[in-house]
């Protein structure tokens, strides 16, 4: 639900990022987090475990600058990704306008990854979204580590609607920003279709 | 689908209005107005002493996870929640139904005078909120008239470079 205020001339959209647990969420705002000058961005929230696993949610505000006169804000949040976190999922999905998908590409997590994608697909449904018209954006994570399922293979598998797609080091920053651009952009589209 | 939050100059200045006459009666240090998604609306008081963005993100997670809380019990939901501190405290509480009010307060108010005022300001911006859900569905009706949209010239360039740096 984009938040348009006239008054100040902004728009403010909100971005999920979803998927299994540990696949890279957090990584991916670390690192806009740091690529990202410190006039354009706020704090960086998260709101994690002692063990540094995402508990409730990870929050990034980002000033990405103006549009036809508008300041546009988005605000990055990530989801607790281990399954029994379910609850805090639903909440964070509420008024999304956009979402990122981090797939973790390692063979041993392929059904985490459909299993995530089925989870965001219900989640959705009860805010009354419906995942094939929401902006959204498929991420291959960890495309650095060794044991990992090929990229056209994965795209079989996890992309249903031609979504854009791309290959990520999330750590290293690859793929990062082109992610959050294609998403940003379905949602800007989305915005000028009214 | 949900309907985007419009607002425009005349109810955001009479919402910050009711904030600022809201922050005198009740002696608080901070107002702030929040869309439950976690966006801040409009605020009044000691704004330059507080990380507002994440105040409100912050402020709209605890509010969602409290209604997950009331719905788990059989509740609706808990329409107020209170923070004490040492020295300040908060005082959460739910505005026609889609907005948050976070009041910032410490000893030189009290929990009973922030209820009181809240209550009152309370009714006056939702009537606000009324206008604007009314105004908001007007707009649209004339953009798909007129297709008047600031936002319907956006074109691939303009999004782009936002990401050109």
């Amino acid at each position: 639900m984009t938040f348009i205020n006239y008054a100040s001339k902004e728009i403010n959209c909100k971005i999920v990022y979803y998927g299994p647990g540990l696949g890279g969420k957090t990584s991916n705002l670390q690192y806009i987090y740091e690529k990202t000058s410190a006039d354009s961005k706020g704090k960086m929230i998260s709101l994690a475990t002692e063990a540094d696993r995402t508990l409730f949610f990870d929050f990034l505000p980002l000033d990405l600058g103006t549009v036809r006169g508008f300041t546009t804000r988005f605000h990055l949040y990530t989801v607790p990704g281990q399954v029994f976190y379910d609850a805090s999922r639903k909440l964070i999905l509420k008024g999304v306008d956009g979402v990122v998908f981090v797939a973790d590409s390692q063979v041993e997590r392929m059904d985490a990854n459909i299993e995530s994608i089925r989870n965001l697909q219900e989640n959705l449904e009860e805010h009354g979204f419906d995942l094939k018209q929401i902006p959204y954006a498929l991420q291959f994570n960890k495309r650095d580590l060794a044991n990992i399922v090929p990229s056209d293979q994965m795209y079989r598998t996890l992309n249903f609607k031609r979504e854009p797609t791309f290959e990520a080091v999330a750590t290293q920053g690859l793929g990062v920003f082109d992610t959050l651009r294609a998403v940003a952009k379905l949602i800007l589209k989305d915005l000028s279709r009214g | 689908m949900v309907t985007d939050l419009v607002i425009y100059k005349e109810e955001y200045d009479r919402l910050e209005d009711v904030l600022r006459r809201l922050r005198a009666d009740s002696n608080a240090r901070a107002i702030f107005l929040i869309d439950k998604n976690g966006q801040q609306i409009a605020a009044s008081g000691e704004l330059d002493q507080f990380d507002t963005t994440s105040l409100a993100s912050l402020t709209a997670g605890n509010v969602a996870a409290t209604d997950g809380l009331a719905k788990l019990i059989g509740e609706r939901e808990f329409s107020v929640l209170f923070h004490e501190g040492k020295q300040d405290h908060i005082h959460i509480s739910i505005v026609g139904k889609r907005a948050i009010l976070l009041v910032i307060f410490d000893d030189r108010s009290s929990l009973g005078l922030v209820r009181l005022r809240v209550k009152r300001a309370s009714g006056d911006m939702e009537s606000i909120f009324d206008r604007m859900t009314s105004k908001a569905s007007e707009a649209l009706e004339d953009v798909s008239a007129s297709r008047s949209s600031p936002f319907s010239e956006i074109t691939d360039e303009d999004i782009d470079a936002l990401f050109s740096e």
